[in-house]
């Protein structure tokens, strides 16, 4: 094995050129993959912006925003978005209300409760309900939620926001709680210690140490759960009506940026038709507001993830 | 080596009995292996041939610099130890032989590493690091064997080489299962997985592996701190074995090991080379304070 | 409780009385909400099946819709989840491998890895519909599919992506860093050393991606809608296979369709009682199959986790 060899001479350094430049060859093609998901998003701007341009040539923007009516398909037609704003924040609202309560107090049962065992089943079929279509979803609302809702409180018409929120809540619980429960795991042990060795229970230990050890955590646990609320569509698509209304009482049916979406794409409106370029409008604002509370919460990750 | 044992051990116990007349511990060191080593005053590191040098190496992590100016001749067919304290920069330097540094990002070097006969500069932003893992070998802490069987592991190296022929694999990768003394207890077990093996023979398999690729160098980082001693011997028993084939550098954060095992010792400190010499000199008669006081166990 | 004063032992158990009953309540208020909350999930799917049993049957698979809900079923529907499924899995798995080995093996820490990874995130928050405003823009008309399954596929596809890149990048990532020195130190390159080493020990969680991505596609319906999925289509798109050559065609791509959880979404907007029984048909089938394949994604995760001990 001493014996003078070149380099050239060794086997396999031949082959060497073809490999590297196989390699180099991989790797833009890799790259490429990673950039489709840059494109992406470019495109999604781009398409909102480019179709919502000749929506914006007819509407302007002050009459959009402040606008008290939406009313696209009618003859004398009106432009603003509130109505269907107010429908998306008060189903949201709703939701939240069901959600952050349930999904806290499940994500600190969880982590500070809970056996190793029970959290490993628990977590699992959590993750099942946070899978469910919501298609199926809806349905749920409309035809079990309501119905039971209807008993409760007389007179609340067959589509309302109250189901859709109650459902759309129940939908985001797995996430809230996983996400939360996380960041609480994360929590150094020694921090609990700290408490359990002064006497502190199990709960007080959650409450005082815990929860607001993990907040930013959690607190991107509650904005990201905003986000999959506001961007919901099947359940109010079904069990809200498509109704624009400006409104902010649940117990009346109303549309949402979202179903507004849906309402028209299922109706024969031709391509270049101005009601038709107002869904892309709509996009537009659901992508802004989803894209600010999706920040957010990237913002409160990272500075979660650094604390730890 | 000559191994002259009279007279160099008395020469060393009389020296002791001066020293310890006058209160000077110097040769009484509390790490030397209990075996007497034959000074051979012919062995120097200048007397022999180089296989690979290192010339003013600098090296560094991010802002860290990690090696101060190396200057330090690897001797063919010869084992080099590589010693000193945590984080003096041995296992830095010596994966500056193979260029694993570059998987890391941020990583600089300075100087030369030159490999004999040709003088490549082995750090050198021109010279492919793929090219210098091909002619230089490693063996890590921890056994690593891929999990894959036997032959396989052994067989990957020249796979990656361009050798298809299943015989002309089969006889290599058996040459190089019998060079590391594990021939015997695998060849029946060659399509068997390797992590079924023990600690001590997944290393040995390891080594297989390295040398079946027919390195010019071969470098060993700290490959026993992870085995029990009867493993443990019989890999020193392989190496000392194996520099008959092949230039080996080996670190080691054992004394003894050193002792045992290598040729030349050099000892490193911060990330500069304080000292190399023979083994038999460095450890009874190191011309440096500090080694002096790292062999003597003043700091770990 | 004065600073100095030591509590005595009355003291403290009288005290800790009232915080152990509250602990005691937090528990059974945990679990029973946990509980509530499984349950409802049961009470979901078991009411789906009851409402749909008069439904279930061979004609329910095998009929078109029908404007008479008896005689009404999900043929051409399962059809197009079918087709759909499979162009969205052939276009979003090799893309998303892809993505996540050059993210995990090669990317350097560099500015445009952090945009590609902020993108990815940003991704997975976009809400379902805006999808579907983006392949209505881009792949319906702007690249000219159409109203078809290509344009359906390709979108879902998009929508999965997150997914699928963020699991494979967690089983490229369990592979111990020692299998990749030890290959890098024979003088494998980066490709090689991805393609022998690090791949094939990642196919579990790979499939567990897929199958978690697929399962989420199954059930989108809005960005189906607003690429202009049709409920009410009586026939089936053609065949990829016929009896003359090539054998294989691909005009089912470029074919109009209807899918699953579009049907159900038109059974179940419809003012007819009659029809409510079919969605819940649609729907126990629906999650019927999202709960099997989760279950399955559960199970291979878990049986790949037990197979190589490093």
């Amino acid at each position: 094995m001493t014996e003078a060899t070149s380099l050239r001479a060794r086997d396999g350094f031949a082959l060497l050129r073809y490999r590297k430049s196989r390699d180099r060859m991989v790797e833009l093609l890799l790259l490429a993959a990673g950039l489709v998901a840059v494109f992406t998003t470019i495109a999604i701007v781009c398409v909102l912006v480019y179709e919502s341009s000749f929506f914006f040539r007819h509407v302007s923007i002050v009459d959009f925003l402040t606008d008290t009516m939406w009313t696209p398909l009618f003859a004398d037609a009106r432009y603003g978005i509130m109505p269907l704003v107010s429908g998306t924040l008060t189903t949201t609202m709703v939701a939240l209300l069901v959600a952050i309560p349930v999904g806290t107090i499940i994500a600190i049962y969880l982590s500070e409760f809970a056996t190793h065992r029970l959290r490993e089943t628990v977590k699992p079929v959590l993750e099942l309900l946070g899978a469910v279509p919501t298609v199926v979803y809806g349905y749920f609302a409309l035809l079990m939620v309501t119905p039971l809702l209807q008993k409760l409180i007389p007179g609340l018409p067959g589509f309302n926001m109250l189901s859709a929120g109650l459902v759309i809540g129940l939908m985001i619980v797995p996430y809230i709680a996983t996400v939360s429960e996380d960041a609480m795991r994360a929590v150094p042990r020694y921090m609990r210690e700290g408490s359990y060795a002064m006497g502190a229970t199990r709960l007080q230990t959650a409450l005082r140490i815990v929860v607001p050890g993990a907040f930013s955590g959690i607190a991107a646990a509650y904005i990201l759960g905003i986000s999959r609320a506001v961007g919901e569509t099947m359940v109010v698509a079904i069990a809200a009506g498509m109704q624009p209304q400006l409104t902010f009482d649940p117990t009346e049916p109303a549309a949402t940026i979202t179903a507004y979406i849906v309402q028209v794409s299922l109706g024969d409106l031709p391509h270049d038709s101005i009601g038709y370029q107002s869904i892309f409008a709509a996009g537009l604002v659901l992508m802004l507001i989803t894209l600010v509370f999706n920040v957010i919460g990237f913002f409160l990750t990272r500075r979660f993830r650094e604390a730890y | 080596m000559s191994m002259d044992v009279s007279t160099p051990t008395h020469a060393v116990s009389d020296k002791r009995q001066a020293a310890a007349m006058q209160g000077d511990s110097r040769i009484q060191p509390a790490g030397t292996p209990s075996v007497s080593i034959a000074i051979d005053e012919r062995k120097t590191v200048a007397a022999n041939t180089p296989k690979a040098s290192s010339q003013g190496l600098n090296f560094w992590y991010g802002s860290n610099h990690a090696l101060k100016g190396i200057d330090l001749a690897i001797p063919e067919n010869q084992v080099t130890a590589l010693i000193g304290p945590s984080g003096c920069g041995k296992s830095t330097f010596l994966r500056c032989f193979n260029r694993m540094h570059d998987l890391q990002p941020e990583t600089r070097y300075q100087g030369a590493i030159l490999l004999r006969p040709d003088d490549v500069n082995l750090v050198s932003r021109e010279v492919d690091p793929i090219e210098v893992r091909m002619r230089i070998g490693m063996v890590f802490q921890k056994p690593n064997p891929f999990p894959k069987s036997v032959f396989e592991n052994v067989a990957y190296g020249l796979r990656l080489r361009g050798v298809r022929n299943r015989l002309n694999l089969a006889e290599r990768v058996e040459k190089a299962l019998r060079d590391a003394a594990i021939w015997d207890e695998v060849k029946d077990r060659l399509e068997d997985s390797a992590l079924a093996l023990s600690g001590g023979q997944m290393q040995r398999l390891c080594i297989a592996r390295a040398l079946a690729t027919q390195p010019e160098l071969l470098l060993f980082d700290e490959p026993t701190s992870a085995l029990d001693p009867i493993a443990t011997a019989k890999i020193e028993e392989l190496i000392s074995e194996l520099r008959q084939r092949v230039t080996i550098l080996i670190v080691t954060h054992n004394m003894q090991q050193a002792a045992r095992v290598s040729d030349f010792t050099a000892f490193m400190y911060l990330g500069e080379l304080v000292e190399v010499d023979a083994t038999s000199r460095i450890f009874t008669n190191p011309s440096r304070k500090a080694t002096e006081d790292y062999i003597t166990g003043r700091y770990g | 409780m004065a600073a100095t004063a030591q509590m005595t032992l009355e003291e403290i158990r009288s005290g800790l009385g009232w915080r152990k009953q509250l602990d005691k309540l937090f528990v059974i208020a945990g679990l029973s909400i946990v509980l509530a909350c499984l349950g409802v999930l049961a009470i979901l799917f078991l009411d789906l099946v009851r409402d749909g049993s008069a439904r279930f049957g061979w004609d329910f698979f095998t009929s078109f819709p029908s404007r008479k809900a008896e005689r009404a079923g999900i043929l051409s529907a399962a059809v197009g989840t079918t087709m759909i499924m499979f162009v969205t899995a052939l276009a979003a798995l090799p893309v998303g491998v892809a993505a996540a080995i050059y993210l995990e093996e090669y990317a350097p820490k560099n500015w445009l890895t952090g945009i590609i990874e902020i993108n990815v995130t940003n991704l997975a928050g976009v809400p379902s519909i805006v999808y579907g405003l983006l392949a209505l823009g881009l792949f319906v008309y702007q690249f000219g599919f159409g109203q078809s399954v290509l344009s359906a596929g390709l979108t879902l596809a998009l929508l999965i992506l997150p997914i699928i890149i963020v699991a494979t990048r967690e089983s490229l990532r369990s592979v111990p860093k020692a299998i990749r020195e030890a290959a890098y130190g024979l003088g494998a390159t980066r490709w090689e050393v991805s393609r022998d080493h690090v791949l094939p020990y990642s196919t579990g969680g790979i499939l567990t991606g897929l199958i978690l991505g697929l399962s989420r596609a199954i059930g989108e319906t809005a960005p189906l809608i607003t690429i202009g999925a049709l409920s009410f289509i009586a026939f089936l798109p053609p065949s990829p296979v016929s009896a003359e050559f090539p054998f294989l065609n691909f005009q089912w791509l470029r074919s109009e369709y209807t899918a699953m959880p579009i049907q159900m979404f038109n059974w179940v907007s419809r003012p007819d009682q009659a029809f409510q029984a079919n969605a819940a048909a649609a729907g126990a089938i629906l999650l019927g199959m999202t709960l099997a394949m989760n279950g399955l994604a559960i199970w291979i995760r878990y049986r790949f986790r037990k197979r190589i001990n490093w």
